[in-house]
């Protein structure tokens, strides 16, 4: 095993939780109608190309990516489309959706390859994977959602030297990367090796935290077993602490590089993808599988039987509530994600989509109080800060509208992890008016770019 | 001792002399030639510098109105929003278009009673970021956030929260119709909007374009987009844009028919007269209206009062 | 059925909080009130009580009626600044000065400000430096300490100098004979000087106390202490004669309890490590500065104070670095 690294530099340690660690992937049921947002990736929505009344098979194509940044959307069962409505999605907005009445029995599209078996060959080069990524849907499912084939174009001149797969998992509560490692092993390193190939490289690193020691040791113990198989694949455990799995802190763990303030991550070399983006990699490239699935860890401290399920998109998060035992008493807070980066819920009843890491039931005692006192300067949040900013003064500047200073702070470089806010004694949102003065400064500087 | 007193008068006495001279020979030297019209122009101008006019402040709207005069010989197209800018034209030796005077309207009657919350927002007190996050308390993703946003950035302490309806309340007295509030409502809610003739205005209180089901859902008040008002304009001053109606201000001659017609009491007219007695019977007889805690549709004010103005 | 709360990320928090931070502060503290109370007894007890009262009423007030804001008493701000305050100043001190002490602290250091967070000057300080100025004569007579179980609780107190008052009074030379040169007495507190800052034991227990839950940091003190024993190390073998050995400035005064209490103020200190180092390098020079040729024997309140003034500007200046910023070349 390979010493274990970590970043530099601030970081917080939250209480693990990981409640459904040893809970293994089920496969949840399709209630009868489906609701599919059209809008799964970072970017825009995808447009719509079916009507009412159109049947739709399986996997196929439903909305289309619409612009450079944007995903294609399938149909994750087989049916006949209801209507092309809004939905209200987690934040209570109403977002364009298709409605799908549900045969029961899938009937796949063609040159879908049914089978459980692992596939090792890769027939397509590097350009054919980067299409099939596209034409399959596939985002970072690490809940960001920016679409995966974006990643991996490597822009001219730039040359990709690793692949660096985020199994980190840092935030608290979560397992389904954990789970999907354990159970889909194999099939997760022939999606190294794809992406590898796409990307032409020679070194794929998994970076994984230190509390999943089980999923090292399995990781370490097929790669060595089928070592000319896994050529060049590596596994590095780090250090138990969040953000380890922030893009830029984990680039800097597992390589030492230091992605620059306002570049992309491809300026170290290094492409980072998510566990289960590789798998859903995988499936695509070599089962042929769009991206109409994934794993939902549904946890919290109160609820009866934490779980993780294998969801198709579209099944309301009501529905796996109640799988897990039901909605205990005394929730305040539902969490789609993880707790520290994931958004809060103004309804239960939203379709999963392809960033639904999770769905986290907190009682107020688990959130914690959050009476507010004044800043008492300790400089926390500056030492909790992974990126070496000081948010009690962005704070100030955001809530003064003071954006010139804002910028010359590098407010632009907030990760938006929330350690800052995690750690802050007198539990100041922080990282909402970080937030806030992120977007106000992001929009003067593009405006000037413009200019 | 007297010796000492005597020295130190003439040293200082000098010394502030010589730099009195200094001063006025610099200030010779670096002075400024500015045309004195933009002063006086200027004093026209309320000196707020609330950049309602689109310039950074009062006296470069000033500088700019001396500019065009001297180059295109009017003023059109700059305009103070507070201010008769027939007084600038005057200074400059010229006319101005008619001022209209102006105010800023809340066009959401989401209050705490008509669009009760289904949710409890805790975080920063900012609407630009609460409308990131979610949809509302009361689940209206168009209406009112009440966080207070442009109570921050109004210049002229002229729009506050009102505690019991959580809804921001312009102050008629106050407001210049800068528009600044309206520039930071992050959901545009709030509109300048002509005062009207003595003071009288109508318009639809809601801006939820979404379908009358889903308005339904999350508000008592909200527009429906039933076009019942549409119909009833004598003027052809109402239009309908997505499931909502808007009244033209330009072509509204403040009737007051489409505020009768309105199943959902959406249309606010404000500085009417008091309804005559057979209003009630009118309203009766419209099929639609609902029995609830209807928020007053027609306004009863005769003395210029700032409360209770906008929003009921 | 409860309303789901919609908050931005993140989610949990942890359990830290700033009344932890201050109840922890004062836990820290009462190994040395206990010290205090045997050596000073009821004398201790009594002014303890009073500037905490004092401080705790102030701040109700003014928070009451003068600012009309929320009544944030509780937190254990005022309690500490109380505590701090009584820790340093005569333990005989008439129960008058302490409560005026004790209203400048809050009313003037702490509230004028804003309260909580706002002021740029530790507010116990401020009171204490109040204090020294107002009533010269009160403050610089110290009471000696004399154990309880001898004299008994209620025992008049016996006032004599300060170890660093003789020093500065008669030179090296005479604290030599008079015998208080006794470094374990200067240790376990058994000397005279304000109350709460006689045991080194005592309040270096509650120092690790902070340490290990991590409301302080180690940094500031440790550039505090060692700054001084530096400074009054090279003023020591450069004359001897003139100067006492440095770990005798370590013990003596209030070095300790300013060093690990006051000087580790969160509100009133910088926040980064680099800052806190200069922060600590600069109360330990201006202390010995003011211990060696200053007017007065004792130095470290007024250099906390100071250095206090320039934590802004020391905040602007060393900003962390930035991740994945190119630092810029020093040429």
């Amino acid at each position: 095993m390979n010493p274990i690294k970590t970043f530099p530099r601030g970081g917080v340690h939250p209480e693990e939780n990981k409640l459904s660690a040893h809970q293994p992937i089920q496969d949840f049921p399709m209630p009868k109608q489906i609701i599919v947002p059209l809008g799964q990736c970072l970017g825009a929505p995808a447009e719509c190309i079916v009507k009412k009344g159109d049947r739709v098979l399986t996997g196929q194509l439903i909305g289309t990516a619409k612009g450079f940044v944007s995903a294609n959307v399938h149909s994750p069962a087989t049916g006949t489309v209801a209507k092309v409505d809004v939905v209200m999605d987690h934040t209570g907005y109403y977002k364009p959706a298709v409605f799908i009445d549900r045969e029961d029995q899938d009937e796949w599209i063609e040159g879908y390859i049914d089978t459980d078996e692992l596939i090792t060959d890769i027939k397509l080069d590097s350009k054919q994977i980067i299409d099939k990524v596209k034409e399959c849907g596939i985002v970072g499912m690490g809940g960001a959602t920016f679409p995966t084939h974006v990643k991996l174009m490597v822009p001219e001149g730039k040359k990709a030297e690793y692949i660096i797969i985020n199994a980190a998992e840092c935030e608290p509560y979560l397992t389904c990367d954990f789970r999907l490692l354990l159970e889909k092993t194999q099939e997760f390193l022939v999606g190294v090796k794809i992406l590898m190939k796409a990307v032409n490289t020679d070194k794929g690193i998994i970076g994984i935290e230190e509390n999943k020691m089980e999923a090292i040791e399995l990781l370490d113990k097929t790669i060595n077993a089928h070592r000319d198989l896994y050529k060049g694949i590596e596994v590095q455990p780090l250090k138990t602490k969040y953000p380890q799995g922030g893009e830029k802190q984990l680039i800097k763990a597992v390589t030492g590089r230091e992605v620059p303030s306002g570049k992309l991550p491809i300026e170290t070399g290094c492409v980072v993808v998510n566990v289960a983006s590789t798998y859903a990699i995988y499936e695509a490239v070599q089962k042929n599988k769009p991206l109409i699935e994934r794993i939902v860890t549904v946890t919290g401290k109160s609820v009866k039987k934490p779980g993780n399920f294998r969801v198709r998109f579209g099944t309301p998060a009501d529905l796996l509530i109640e799988a897990a035992g039901g909605l205990p008493e005394g929730i305040t807070d539902v969490i789609n994600g993880g707790p520290m980066m994931g958004k809060s819920v103004s309804v239960t009843n939203f379709p999963c989509i392809k960033g639904t890491s999770g769905i986290l039931l907190m009682t107020l005692n688990e959130a914690q109080d959050r009476r507010q006192t004044n800043c008492i300067r300790c400089g926390r949040c500056a030492m909790a800060c992974p990126m070496g900013l000081q948010p009690f003064l962005l704070h100030k500047l955001a809530k003064q509208n003071n954006f010139d200073e804002t910028e010359t702070n590098h407010i632009m470089d907030c990760i938006e992890c929330g350690s800052c806010e995690f750690t802050c004694p007198a539990n100041i949102p922080l990282l909402d008016y970080i937030r806030y003065g992120k977007a106000k400064t992001g929009a003067i500087i593009r405006a000037r770019n413009q200019k | 001792m007297s010796n000492t007193l005597f020295i130190s008068l003439a040293v200082l006495g000098i010394l502030g002399g010589v730099l009195a001279v200094v001063l006025y020979f610099v200030a010779q030297k670096f002075k400024v030639e500015e045309n004195p019209l933009i002063d006086e122009a200027e004093a026209c101008l309320p000196g707020a510098n609330c950049g309602g006019c689109g310039f950074a402040g009062c006296r470069a709207l000033a500088e700019a109105c001396v500019k065009q005069a001297a180059e295109k010989g009017n003023i059109d197209g700059l305009a103070c929003p507070g201010t008769d800018m027939g007084k600038v034209a005057a200074v400059l030796g010229l006319t101005a278009a008619a001022f209209e005077p102006k105010i800023a309207v809340v066009r959401c009657n989401g209050s705490c009673q008509n669009s009760p919350s289904k949710v409890h927002y805790e975080g920063a007190d900012i609407c630009a970021f609460a409308n990131t996050l979610y949809a509302g308390e009361g689940g209206c993703s168009k209406g009112c956030l009440g966080l207070g946003d442009c109570v921050k950035k109004c210049n002229f302490d002229a729009i506050h929260i009102d505690k019991e309806t959580g809804l921001p309340v312009v102050d008629p007295d106050k407001c210049v119709g800068c528009g600044v509030c309206a520039k930071n409502c992050p959901r545009g809610i709030i509109e300048v909007r002509p005062r009207g003739k003595k003071d009288r205005r109508v318009y639809v209180c809601c801006v939820n374009t979404d379908k009358g089901a889903l308005v339904v859902k999350n508000c008592s008040v909200g527009c429906i987009g039933c076009q019942k008002c549409l119909k009833e304009c004598p003027f052809e001053a109402i239009e309908m844009r997505g499931n909502l109606a808007y009244i033209d201000p330009a072509k509204c001659k403040a009737c007051g028919k489409c505020v009768k017609v309105c199943p959902r009491g959406s249309i606010h007219a404000i500085n009417f007269p008091a309804p005559k007695p057979e209003t009630p019977a009118l309203q009766g007889a419209e099929p639609a209206v609902k029995p609830q805690p209807k928020p007053e549709p027609v306004e009863v004010k005769t003395e210029v009062k700032p409360e209770n103005t906008v929003t009921a | 059925m409860n309303k789901y709360t919609i908050s931005g990320s993140p989610h949990v928090h942890s359990t830290e909080n700033t009344q932890k931070i201050m109840y922890r502060v004062i836990l820290a503290l009462v190994p040395a009130l206990l010290v205090a109370l045997y050596y000073f007894g009821w004398y201790a007890l009594r002014l303890t009580f009073v500037s905490i009262a004092a401080c705790m009423l102030t701040e109700w007030l003014i928070q009451k009626f003068l600012i009309k804001g929320p009544l944030t008493i509780n937190d254990g701000s005022a309690a500490l600044t109380g505590l701090l305050l009584a820790f340093n100043v005569p333990a005989n001190l008439p129960i008058w000065m302490a409560i005026v002490g004790s209203i400048v602290a809050i009313g003037v250091g702490k509230m004028a400000f804003g309260g909580l967070g706002k002021n740029p000057f530790n507010p116990a300080l401020v009171g204490r430096v109040f204090m020294l100025v107002s009533f010269p004569t009160a403050m610089t007579t110290w009471p000696q300490a004399q154990p309880i179980f001898e004299k008994g609780f209620f025992a008049d107190a016996v006032t004599g100098p300060t170890p660093l008052g003789i020093l500065k009074e008669s030179g090296v030379g005479s604290l030599a004979e008079t015998g208080d040169m006794q470094f374990l007495d200067m240790v376990l507190g058994n000397r005279g000087g304000a109350f709460g800052e006689v045991c080194a034991i005592a309040l270096l227990l509650g120092a690790i106390y902070l340490l290990a839950r991590r409301v302080i940091e180690f940094v500031t003190p440790l550039t505090i202490l060692l700054t001084v024993f530096i400074f009054t190390g090279i003023c020591h073998l450069v004359n001897p004669a003139n100067f006492i050995a440095p770990w005798y400035h370590l013990v003596y005064g209030g070095l300790i309890l300013g060093a690990f209490f006051m000087a580790t103020d969160m509100v009133t200190t910088p926040m980064t490590i680099r800052g806190k180092i200069l922060f600590g390098v600069g109360v330990g020079l201006i202390t010995v500065v003011i211990r060696l040729w200053g007017a007065y024997p004792e130095g470290v309140s007024f250099a906390i104070l100071i250095m206090n003034a320039f934590t802004p500007l020391i905040n602007k200046a060393f900003k962390p670095y930035v991740f994945g910023v190119v630092k810029p070349s020093k040429k």
